[in-house]
């Protein structure tokens, strides 16, 4: 367990403790602010080279990463991978290698395999590497964005800020994620998070679905669906990763809808202060119903906007190390 | 230089041990004696404390020729294999093409037959190691070919497996296999469980192995056939084999120096290095594997020698090819996992040398494939194929200074215990001190 992200590398939120979250998150909330500046930007990583490396599809990710960067005064170098020398063949270590060449500071990458972005770390261990999903294993800046959505809206209703707050609002907290748990790095950091700030996290999904060990994980698993979905104070929908074969766990995606979808009645049920969440991109009609999704209390569009900050807060806390109150 | 004599070292025969003296001359066995006076001209080679038995032989080597030159070549793994103290070691027929015909198969057999130790050749079960249709087998037999294997994987087809086992019976053919159900193990990259579920790599369940192990034991019994198990991993594919054998079913297994030294954690970070089918398992596995050898359920050690160039194995995990080397520290490894200073040196050339000689029919040599005699008693006349082990040296793996062509070893910066001093193979020294004549 790191108290801090601080100097570090980004790669998993499985070892960061409650402290090294809450710092994070108090880092973005000062960074909301800069967002609704006209001028959105601040000095904090002037003169610094943040290269992104997108090995696999992503919009939010991608754009929130490199607008982060761009708003901390960084400057960014993106590979469109697509279109570089990794279709020609050239190994992961040489395009990196490559990049750490033109002199860089952090490296943002997302990867289709388990386990690349640590291997990366090993490739350049002078570059802060923050790990943007790797293949099934883990994606930190999501689980944070989404721990920090949560804590922002509760300490809305609360009228209370997050940095007053800490962790508190969490302590207790009834989180259920529902769907793909087994192939999803979202569930993986979602749970690390959601556990080290002191909610109860119980995941509902088909038997396929979970996990094969789901006994060690810190969760419980929902017996029924529906009871567990009036339990929830917080519902996380997963993709169901198709791309990843998820679609012979299922006999149809009819079914899942119909067995674990959140369907327009089985929203009608929740509780009205409930908040509905999902990391996108999401398979309207099948996870959740297209007019759930536009809801209210379903804050998709809100968990989006809060990747800025939250990426904001990790490179600077990574690339930049110790904050100074003057550069912001 | 033709006459060795190697003093005083302990002479270890199939039961029994002695303090004394060896004398090979000509590429035999000349003389074993308390005491033999040098002849003139004879190179001697002071055994002091170590112990002189049969030359090692390695059930399972992967020689990447043809087709995959730059990670080894028949003559690159055979002196790899001669600094681990091996005389023998059989080909396995994943090649590219895979051996699958007398073609390649006399092809590897010429390689080696340049080669300063033997080089036995495993040819594929089925063609191109596909596993839908049988290879010409009995061609190979008669060519001299005396295991059949599609490893890297099994045959799945339990039918084909079936025909493969009636038709290698009359041949006097013994089959190995690989066991993993692939469609269970499923494109997983490490041991299923509780670690593969958090770091998100796919698993291969044990039970894939099991169900295998299982499968091939009742087809042993059906067709009355021979299978040797490779690279047994788990606790239950070794209690399975132990029932099989009691029953008086014709099985066999080995086991690798990784599966009973390294257990899944070492996957922890991610590195390809540790990569390997079927894959590291649990610590309890690797306890009951070290038990397994101790106890004699076990037949075999075999190595899995599976070199990698870097530039294949130095990929993300989920990407890289599977397999580790394994000629080089086999020995030293089986030597620790027997209890070191406890380790009886009977069943230490037990498990190196005669169990697989007798597995792979090297016993009594192949003079049309030029193939001499492995893992005897040391019989005066025998092959003078010997190893000098030296139970009390203690050494360092460095990846750098491997002789394989690769350098894939799992073991860099790990101290051991025990090492290979001198190898005679046919009658020639082939190394001394530790390092190639």
């Amino acid at each position: 367990m790191i108290d801090t992200i601080r100097g570090e590398n980004l790669l998993s939120l499985d070892n960061l403790s409650r402290t090294a979250i809450i710092e994070v998150l108090d880092v973005a909330e000062s960074f909301v602010e800069v967002n609704q500046r006209a001028i959105k930007k601040v000095p904090a990583l002037k003169g610094r080279v943040v290269a992104s490396l997108f090995f696999e599809e992503s919009t939010r990710t991608r754009l929130s990463f490199e607008t982060a960067a761009k708003r901390l005064s960084a400057d960014v170098l993106s590979l469109a991978v697509a279109s570089s020398s990794v279709k020609k063949g050239e190994s992961l270590r040489d395009t990196i290698a490559t990049i750490d060449a033109l002199g860089i500071d952090a490296v943002v990458m997302r990867h289709q395999s388990s386990g690349a972005s640590l291997q990366v770390s090993r490739y350049v261990p002078h570059v802060h590497v923050i790990n943007a999903g790797d293949g099934l294993h883990q994606h930190p800046t999501q689980g944070l964005l989404d721990v920090f959505t949560v804590r922002q809206v509760l300490c809305e209703r609360h009228g209370t800020t997050g940095t007053e707050s800490g962790g508190e609002l969490f302590d207790g907290l009834h989180v259920l994620i529902v769907g793909d748990v087994r192939h999803s790095r979202v569930a993986r950091s979602d749970i690390a998070a959601y556990v080290a700030l002191g909610a109860h996290v119980r995941v509902a999904a088909p038997g396929t679905l979970l996990p094969d060990d789901i006994e060690n994980w810190p969760v419980s698993v929902a017996d029924d669906f529906d009871d567990a979905l009036e339990w929830a104070d917080v519902v996380g929908l997963l993709r169901l990763q198709s791309e990843r074969g998820s679609g012979s766990y299922v006999p149809s995606l009819g079914e899942f809808t119909v067995t674990y979808g959140l369907t327009l009645e089985r929203a009608r049920r929740l509780r009205p202060t409930t908040l509905i969440m999902h990391p996108g991109p999401m398979n309207r009609g099948v996870e959740i119903d297209s007019r759930v999704a536009d809801l209210p209390s379903a804050l998709i569009t809100r968990q989006v906007a809060n990747g800025v900050p939250i990426r904001m807060a990790v490179l600077y806390l990574t690339v930049a190390g110790s904050p100074k109150e003057s550069t912001l | 230089m033709s006459t060795f004599l190697l003093r005083h070292g302990l002479v270890v025969r199939a039961d029994t041990t002695f303090v004394g003296d060896v004398l090979v001359e000509n590429g035999v066995i000349a003389d074993v004696q308390d005491t033999i006076s040098a002849p003139s001209g004879a190179h001697e080679i002071d055994a002091t404390d170590c112990w002189i038995g049969p030359g090692f032989v390695d059930l399972h080597t992967h020689l990447r020729e043809p087709g995959r030159e730059e990670s080894e070549t028949v003559m690159s793994g055979s002196l790899a294999a001669a600094v681990g103290g091996y005389c023998a070691i059989v080909a396995m027929p994943n090649t590219e093409p895979a051996l699958d015909n007398v073609a390649l198969v006399a092809y590897v057999l010429e390689r080696g037959a340049q080669c300063p130790i033997d080089v036995a050749v495993a040819g594929a079960v089925t063609q191109g190691r596909r596993g839908e249709k049988l290879a010409p087998i009995a061609e190979m037999a008669a060519l001299g070919v005396r295991l059949f294997t599609d490893d890297g994987t099994g045959v799945q087809d339990p039918s084909l497996m079936r025909r493969a086992l009636m038709y290698a019976k009359p041949l006097g053919v013994r089959l190995a296999q690989h066991c993993e159900d692939e469609l269970l193990a499923g494109g997983g990259t490490m041991n299923e469980g509780a670690l593969s579920s958090r770091l998100g790599l796919v698993g291969r369940p044990a039970l894939a192995e099991e169900l295998m192990v299982l499968r091939d034991i009742e087809l042993v019994r059906l067709t009355g056939g021979a299978v040797h198990f490779m690279h047994l991993s788990t606790a239950r594919s070794i209690s399975l084999v132990v029932a099989a054998r009691a029953e008086g079913l014709a099985v066999t297994c080995e086991v690798a120096p990784h599966h009973f030294t390294l257990d899944e954690g070492a996957c922890e970070h991610f590195d390809p290095l540790f990569k390997v089918h079927p894959p590291l398992r649990t610590p309890s596995d690797v306890a009951a594997l070290r038990h397994a050898l101790i106890s004699g359920a076990v037949d075999a050690v075999a190595t899995d020698h599976a070199p990698h160039a870097p530039e294949l194995k130095d990929l993300p995990f989920d990407e890289a090819p599977a397999g580790m080397l394994g000629l080089e520290h086999a020995a030293s490894l089986t030597y620790e996992a027997l209890g070191a200073q406890t380790c009886a040196p009977t069943q230490f050339f037990n498990l190196l040398s005669r169990a697989p000689a007798r597995i792979a029919q090297l016993r009594a040599g192949d003079s049309r494939l030029k193939l001499s005699a492995h893992g005897g008693a040391l019989h005066v006349g025998d092959d003078a194929n010997l190893v000098i082990f030296d139970p009390q040296q203690r050494w360092t793996v460095r990846r750098d200074e491997m002789l394989s062509r690769s350098t894939n070893t799992p073991y860099d910066g790990r101290a051991m215990f025990g090492r290979v001093r001198a190898t005679l193979a046919r009658g020639q020294l082939i190394v001394e001190n530790g390092v190639l004549t």
